[in-house]
């Protein structure tokens, strides 16, 4: 009965945790349409949105676009930047570009929205390099600019994630850029879900990226709470406000158990003795209960 | 109004029942504590002998401590530690009754009084240039009944009255750039001179009139040659210095406004000699001392500038400064040093054929050379002059010598703590003798017969002390042997002077003491220095038999850059093992997760070529970090640039010569801040020994969060760059602290938060799955102190105790960095009425006490908080669910108990670290707090639920028993009786 039970939850469980899979792939598949959100940036004072709504995966055909529109005095200027990899310790080659629309705020706070990424599609040495990469279990290392309006900026910011992490269906990738205005502060790169341990050897399918990425800025600190008498006032009205009331059981309980077995006692000796009453000694008992019943009755006549 | 104070009480009653605050009874003082004080490497010593009742000396210190000190046992009558950034630059006494302190390179002067060290003034000099401090104090000039202090600090001199610390008149006289390096007060004089060079190449005399602060006049000689180095003055009116090549002695005469030069050759003076001189400074009137090659040279000046070489000694040895003595004499103090001794000569001044005292003192070879002689002199019982002499020894010890004995010694050593480890004491050795048990057994009962009087109130005031007595002194404390608790063990300690001491948890003893031969001066390691200290060998007491041991880890310069030295040191017995260097440089010390069969921790030190040495150097701890090579990485912080860069550990390295044990390291991730906006303030990461009980956590309403629990957790903190000044050098809108929580070895960052309006100095200390910080808030003008707590979402669903039965969970799958994680973080502030200036967390055997925050507050008291109070799911309004659970209603600000300072009414001066060490027994946890003073004390963060108090009675327990059994024995008999009689009636 139980084990039936358990299998029919089991697959139940089974059921669920494939329409979620399927949900989660099916949500892979998205177009690569432009989300208009970007109000969200910039104006609640940085906070991040939902990384949901901003994770855009980009199924890329290959592109070759000219780096670094021309940015005039257009608030929102459009604006690239090449993401480099290296196998390895090979040297850094470009391996895509993002693109991206720069927003200038009211107040001269300069952000990025509507990131978009095309990948590059892996040349026949590229291709080698990765399946060495995947063999020997190295690293694959990609590059970004620190600042977006000067490449590179100060430095490269440099990530890097073991290749045997990578490869699913096709090769999936994820990147997290954590931006401060138009500095990019770090990236961290890897595949979207989980990397097994062990690593094991598995070529992928399709030699494309299926790339996702997210935007992230930085999230304000919750105020600390300041309290002042209103505030008490409010909400306590003078009074405290009362738990619920426990019944009667749940208050007392620790008091009637022993009750209850001291009486239980109690009427399981008073039991006995009713028993062993008549057969032992029953003469002086009695004479003893008469005497008993004879001093009580002298003082109620006092 | 009401409500609000009944609000408040109400709270207050909820926090006095809730919190099981920490605190002692007043006989319990001393119990389990001990607190030591100390003062550091004495700078300057300034006797006050003469018709003292109580013999003392006024020193300060290299830690910018002024204190006075017993002349006959060392003890300290009052002390006061100035801060750390007001170097302690003169000291002098005043009136006979005033210690004059000179600081913060001569711009502030205080008084304090003698007897009882209470300020009595303070002035703060302000001048434009930085110059070399000088004070002087006439012994009698008067001018309008005032006694005059004399200071040159800043490119001004001042005279200040020394009655109320008024400046009379001060005057500039750095304008034109000359670096005055002398005042000079001729006894009687209406006249100060102020001697000093102009780009060591002309030499200025200045003379003002003391009243007035005049300017008499102003006269300069070139010197073409060029002067090295600094004057030294002989007389009122000669001084003495060297050319620039270091070989000629220019004897300076500037009497009356007339200045001429004469110049001798060294080698005139001195045959066979090689190096460049070097003028030492010295107070010995009529006499310099010169220091060539290896030895020190003392030549007197005789005459009209005519030179004399007088003595010459090897340079180890010190002299002191020299001390007038009636009749117009002077006396001069030598230290010579031996095999394991050392010779007191005390010449006279003007006479240095003969001595006036020759002793030779033992002296412990760990105290090493002495560094600092100060003298003083006494009358004798046959009227003739007698000399005691301090000497300051190489490990900062501090030692009084009279009639050729050390009459006391300090350890001053301890006052400068670099690093602290614990370490276990051996195992005690079966078979005691049957007497000393019969001993101990009566002792012990008769101290619980005592104690037993004690508790039922019959005790007399002499059992009482007698009682005290017994607790304080309990033979146990004090073994050298393990004991059950874990309560005993050894704090192995590195002080800066490279001396490693092992002081007993018990009583605070220094069991044995040692200076390291790795962090000794030599020619190859010119400015030795400890950087910490790391558990080498730590066998298990089943495993070998062999003591445990500490690594030390040293470097020979200022620079990450420069040469490392290391020393392995055994723990029972303080002997040096090992001693390497000086090798390549040490910028990061990783202690590994491994050890080899010895039981020998391995190390890996990243030299400042990012190169990775492995330690130690044997085939088979090369074969364990072979087959971990991929899962190795590590991080540097590059503060100055801002760059916080993530490396992992390769093949081995290419260098001209092989090196099995050498590896080259790789960029795996970098974190560019940018520079215009942010710059790190601090870094803080989990402690690598600590033990977490329990991955989950349940909430009030049987929901289950996983904590986010990874040894590769590193918190960091930047704040804008204007904001890196003290508070309150920027506008709140000018200044934002953002706060990083970092995977080390992926370079993720797990969660980022801006505070703004808030800067520096930010403390933090993460532990467990959460991190504790405290920081400035700009806006509300207050100290704040944040919790940040990260749980781990993956784990979420396996709160499903069916998955668990059948084995689908994925608890127990390895856990891989690569992993995207996906954590959720909750976060609360709190106000927080203290600054802090160091933080540490407590730590248990087993992680299952409940944890408190132990904060180095600025008062220099160490203040225990309970975390329950950093908890961010605090609400104003806790259901009752959560109330049970133990979540406190939310409030503004943290609340801090009188009761929960752990120092009690004890201070830590000049605290600087909180070391915490876990005890055997799991609810204790053993704390060291270090500064000038050390403090040591055991913590029970949720009291003491798994073992019984140290004074529970226990003869009060076996004499219930005993009546109890009496009683039923007698009761029995009784009923028997009453029995018998019933039968027979």
């Amino acid at each position: 009965m139980r084990i039936s039970f358990s299998s029919s939850l089991l697959s139940l469980f089974l059921v669920l945790n494939l329409s979620l899979f399927l949900a989660a792939t099916s949500s892979a598949f998205q177009s690569d349409e432009l989300l208009l959100d970007d109000e969200e940036f910039g104006i609640e004072g940085g906070r991040s949105p939902d990384p949901a709504s901003t994770i855009r995966p980009t199924y890329t055909p290959p592109s070759t676009r000219k780096r670094a529109f021309e940015s005039g005095s257009d608030p929102d200027s459009k604006l690239q930047f090449t993401l480099e990899h290296a196998f390895g310790d090979s040297e850094f080659s470009p391996a895509g570009t993002f693109s991206a629309r720069l927003k200038t705020s009211s107040h001269g706070g300069q952000t990025l929205t509507k990131l978009r990424f095309s990948r590059n599609v892996f040349s026949e040495t590229e291709r080698e390099n990765f399946k060495r990469l995947l063999e020997g279990d190295d690293f694959y290392r990609i590059r970004l600019p620190s600042n977006v309006l000067s490449p590179p900026g100060r430095e490269y910011i440099i990530s890097s994630v073991k290749a045997r992490c990578l490869p699913r269906e096709a090769l999936d990738e994820h990147f997290v850029i954590h931006m401060e205005g138009v500095n990019v502060l770090a990236v961290n790169y890897g595949s979207p879900g989980s990397c097994q341990y062990p690593r094991q050897l598995k070529l992928p399918t399709k030699w494309s990226f299926k790339s996702h990425t997210v935007l992230k800025n930085s999230e304000q600190a919750p105020r600390t709470p300041v309290f002042t008498d209103e505030v008490v006032g409010e909400n306590g009205e003078g009074e405290e406000l009362k738990p619920p009331e426990r019944s009667f059981w749940a208050k007392y309980w620790m008091y009637l158990i022993p009750l209850g077995l001291i009486v239980m006692n109690a009427v399981t000796q008073a039991m006995n003795m009713a028993e062993e009453q008549p057969n032992a000694q029953p003469g002086s008992q009695t004479q003893a209960a008469v005497a008993a019943r004879g001093q009580a009755t002298a003082v109620r006549r006092r | 109004m009401n409500m609000a104070i009944r609000a408040f009480l109400l709270l207050l009653l909820f926090f006095a029942s809730s919190n099981p605050a920490y605190s002692l009874y007043e006989d319990q003082v001393g119990l389990m504590d001990w607190h030591q004080q100390y003062i550091g490497k004495v700078k300057h010593a300034v006797f006050h002998t003469q018709k003292a009742a109580r013999k003392r000396v006024i020193v300060s210190t290299e830690e910018n401590v002024v204190a006075s000190l017993d002349l006959r046992h060392g003890e300290i009558f009052w002390r006061h530690v100035l801060g750390p950034n007001d170097v302690i630059d003169q000291i002098d006494v005043a009136l006979g009754k005033y210690v004059i302190t000179l600081s913060s390179g001569g711009s502030v002067l205080r008084a304090w009084n003698l007897p009882d060290g209470q300020m009595v003034w303070e002035s703060t000099l302000i001048g434009s240039t930085p110059s070399k401090p000088l004070l002087l104090i006439p012994t009698n000039l008067k001018v309008d009944k005032d006694n005059l202090i004399f200071v040159y600090g800043n490119g001004f001199i001042h005279a200040v009255a020394s009655i109320d610390g008024e400046v009379i008149w001060k005057k500039e006289l750095a304008s034109e750039g000359i670096d005055v390096q002398q005042l000079i007060y001729p006894d009687g004089s209406e006249i100060i001179y102020a001697v000093g060079l102009l780009g060591f190449s002309r030499f200025d005399a200045y003379q003002l009139n003391v009243k007035s602060g005049e300017l008499l006049k102003h006269n300069n000689m070139l010197f073409p040659a060029g002067f090295s180095g600094d004057l030294s003055v002989v007389t009122d009116d000669t001084a003495v210095a060297l050319d620039s090549t270091g070989k000629i002695l220019v004897v300076i005469r500037f009497q009356d406004g007339k200045i001429s030069f004469h110049q001798t050759h060294v080698s005139q003076l001195i045959e066979d000699i090689s190096g460049a001189a070097v003028i030492l400074p010295s107070k010995i009137p009529g006499m310099f001392t010169l220091k060539i090659d290896a030895s020190v040279i003392f030549i007197e000046v005789i005459n009209e500038s005519k030179l004399k070489v007088v003595h010459k000694i090897g340079h180890a040895n010190a002299v002191s400064d020299a001390l007038s003595l009636p009749e117009d004499q002077q006396a001069v103090a030598l230290i010579q040093h031996g095999d394991g001794k050392i010779l007191l000569t005390v010449k006279l001044g003007n006479d240095w054929t003969s001595n006036l005292i020759e002793e030779t003192i033992q002296m412990d070879r760990q105290r090493g050379l002495v560094h600092k002689v100060f003298i003083n002199s006494y009358v004798r019982t046959d009227r003739s002059n007698g000399f005691r002499v301090l000497i300051v020894m190489e490990d900062h010890s501090l030692l009084l010598l009279q009639q050729g004995e050390i009459v006391w010694s300090r350890e001053d050593g301890l006052a400068s703590v670099i690093d602290v480890k614990a370490s276990e004491l051996s195992v005690e050795k079966d078979g005691v003798s049957v007497a000393k048990v019969e001993h101990s057994l009566f002792e012990w009962l008769k101290g619980h017969l005592l104690k037993l009087k004690g508790t039922l109130m019959i005790a007399t005031p002499d059992d009482v002390v007698a009682i005290q007595k017994i607790r304080l002194q309990s033979s146990e404390k004090g073994k050298m042997t393990r004991d059950h608790n874990g309560f005993r063990k050894l704090l192995i300690v590195l002080t800066r002077a490279g001396k490693l001491f092992a002081l007993h948890t018990g009583d605070g003893r220094i069991v044995w003491s040692r200076l390291l031969n790795s962090l000794r001066k030599s020619e190859t390691c010119e400015n030795p220095r400890g950087i910490s200290l790391h558990q080498w060998q730590d066998p298990h007491h089943h495993a070998l038999d062999e003591n445990p041991s500490v690594l030390v880890f040293g470097r020979c310069g200022y620079n990450s850059d420069s040469a490392g030295v290391l020393s392995i040191v055994d723990t029972y017995t303080g002997e040096e093992r090992n001693h390497i260097g000086p090798l390549h440089s040490i910028a990061h010390i990783i202690p590994l997760p491994f050890t080899d069969s010895m039981e020998q921790r391995l190390h890996l030190l990243v030299d400042a070529n990012r190169h990775a040495h492995l330690y130690p150097r044997t085939a088979e701890a090369l074969g364990i970090f072979q087959r971990e090579l991929g899962n190795i990485f590590w991080y540097a912080a590059e503060t100055d640039k801002g760059i916080l860069r993530g490396y992992g550990v390769q093949k081995n390295c290419v260098l001209e010569v092989a090196d099995d044990f050498c590896f080259d390291t790789r960029d795996l991730w970098s974190i560019v801040f940018p520079s215009e906006s942010e710059k790190i303030a601090a870094t803080a990461t989990r402690s690598l020994n600590e033990v977490v009980h329990t991955q989950a956590k349940v909430t009030a309403d049987q929901e289950v969060m996983y904590k986010y629990i990874s040894k590769n957790l590193l918190f960091l903190a930047t704040v804008a760059p204007k904001a890196i000044g003290p508070i309150g050098s920027v506008t709140p809108d000018e200044s934002s602290l953002v706060v990083y929580v970092i995977d080390t070895v992926t370079g993720r960052i797990l969660h980022r938060m801006t505070h703004h309006g808030s800067q520096g100095p930010v403390k933090a200390v993460v532990s467990e799955n959460w991190i504790v910080y405290h920081y400035f808030n700009l806006r509300a003008h207050r100290y704040e102190m944040s919790v940040i707590e990260i749980y781990d979402q993956a784990r979420a669903e396996n709160k499903d105790v069916l998955k668990l039965v059948l084995g689908t969970h994925n608890l127990t799958s390895p856990i891989t960095a690569y992993s995207r994680p996906e954590v959720f973080t909750k976060s609360q502030s709190y106000f927080f009425a203290h600054s802090v200036k160091t933080m540490a967390v407590t730590l248990t055997a087993k992680g299952i006490t409940s944890k408190q925050v132990l904060l180095g507050t600025i008062g220099d008291q160490v203040l225990a908080l309970d975390k329950r109070f950093l908890d961010p799911r605090r609400t104003v309004n806790p259901t009752q669910a959560e109330k049970e659970e133990g979540i406190i209603p939310l409030t503004d600000s943290l609340p801090i108990i009188p009761q929960s300072y752990v120092t009690h009414a004890l201070k830590v001066e000049g605290l600087r670290g909180i070391a915490t060490i876990p005890a055997k027994l799991e609810s204790t946890t053993l704390v060291f707090a270090y500064g000038v003073d050390l403090f040591f004390t055991r913590l029970a963060p949720s009291r003491t639920y798994d073992s019984l108090t140290e004074d529970f009675s226990y003869a009060l327990l076996l004499i219930t028993i005993v009546a109890l059994i009496v009683a039923i024995f007698v009761t029995w008999v009784w009923s028997e009786k009453k029995e018998l009689q019933e039968k027979w009636r």
